[in-house]
């Protein structure tokens, strides 16, 4: 089995990496673009039978840091 | 006196800060990532600048899960003294032991020069030989520096006296110009820049001398 966890930095967090997004986008002619926000996918393979709670213990130990990003975990 | 510094894979500021306690008059032990126990009746652990596992993930997360690591939480919870120096720093928050993260600098840029900081608290162990508000010169090399905490652990953070350095010309974006803070019972100090990269007169400047020398005379006497 397979999971995808979404590590996005919360809201009220400043993002600077996605503000340079916004200013790229808005250079190259594409108005309208009011938010940038810039996160990371990471997906795991995972023996059969793994709960989505053990790969919630793995965001909350590893794979995210709660002081400053959120995440949201997909079993697939 | 006795002194640590843990070395990860990508740590390149072991030596410099191993050096600099020597020269401050400490014996200095150098402990690998995968140890699980730091030696006996250690002064402090120095946690060195560089890039702990090439900075995957999050500068200093796989590092602060590294098996040394526990037996460091375990040595500050027991009143143990501790000075994370820039990727040190950013290993002490991602183990908790310190409040807070370092985000990406606001501009983008890895930044490598001598800035100006302010010693906001001149009532440690650390920054005892400093004069409060006193100015000192002292290199930063990182590209995460950005310190983040919640507008309440902030008002914690001024109210408690735990801002222990401030720049006094923001490089990276920090929350309230935040270049080191250290813990509750203020024997933790957590800083991007690096005072063992001014420590001797080769380097262009010796400010931060006077840390390596505070430590060693308030260890002396505790």
């Amino acid at each position: 089995m397979k999971a995808r966890v979404y590590v996005m930095l919360k809201n009220g967090v400043l993002d600077p990496q996605g503000e340079a997004v916004r200013h790229a986008l808005g250079s190259l002619g594409f108005d309208g673009v009011e938010g940038v926000r810039q996160g990371k996918v990471i997906e795991l393979d995972l023996a059969d039978g793994t709960t989505e709670d053990t790969v919630t213990e793995m965001c909350e130990k590893l794979l995210a840091n709660t002081v400053i990003e959120s995440y949201r975990v997909e079993l697939m | 006196m006795k002194a640590a510094v843990i070395v990860f894979p990508g740590s390149n500021c072991d030596r410099d800060l191993a050096v600099a306690f020597e020269q401050a008059g400490m014996d200095v032990a150098m402990v690998w990532h995968k140890e699980t126990e730091l030696p006996q009746d250690l002064d402090i652990v120095g946690v060195p600048g560089g890039f702990s596992f090439g900075d995957y993930l999050r500068c200093g997360a796989i590092a602060a899960n590294s098996p040394i690591c526990k037996s460091l939480i375990q040595h500050t919870e027991r009143g143990g003294f501790a000075l994370g120096v820039c990727n040190g720093f950013q290993i002490l928050t991602e183990t908790g032991i310190l409040p807070g993260a370092l985000r990406r600098n606001a501009g983008l840029k890895y930044i490598c020069r001598t800035v100006g900081l302010r010693v906001e608290n001149a009532e440690t162990a650390f920054t005892s030989q400093y004069e409060a508000g006193q100015v000192i010169d002292v290199p930063i090399a990182h590209h995460d520096g950005n310190y983040f905490v919640t507008d309440e652990k902030l008002a914690q953070l001024r109210d408690e006296g735990r801002i222990a350095f401030t720049y006094t010309d923001n490089p990276n974006g920090s929350v309230a110009d935040i270049a080191g803070v250290i813990s509750k019972n203020r024997r933790v100090l957590g800083m991007m820049p690096h005072p063992e990269r001014a420590a001797d007169d080769g380097h262009g400047g010796t400010d931060g001398v006077a840390m390596f020398r505070s430590l060693v005379d308030q260890l002396a006497t505790a």
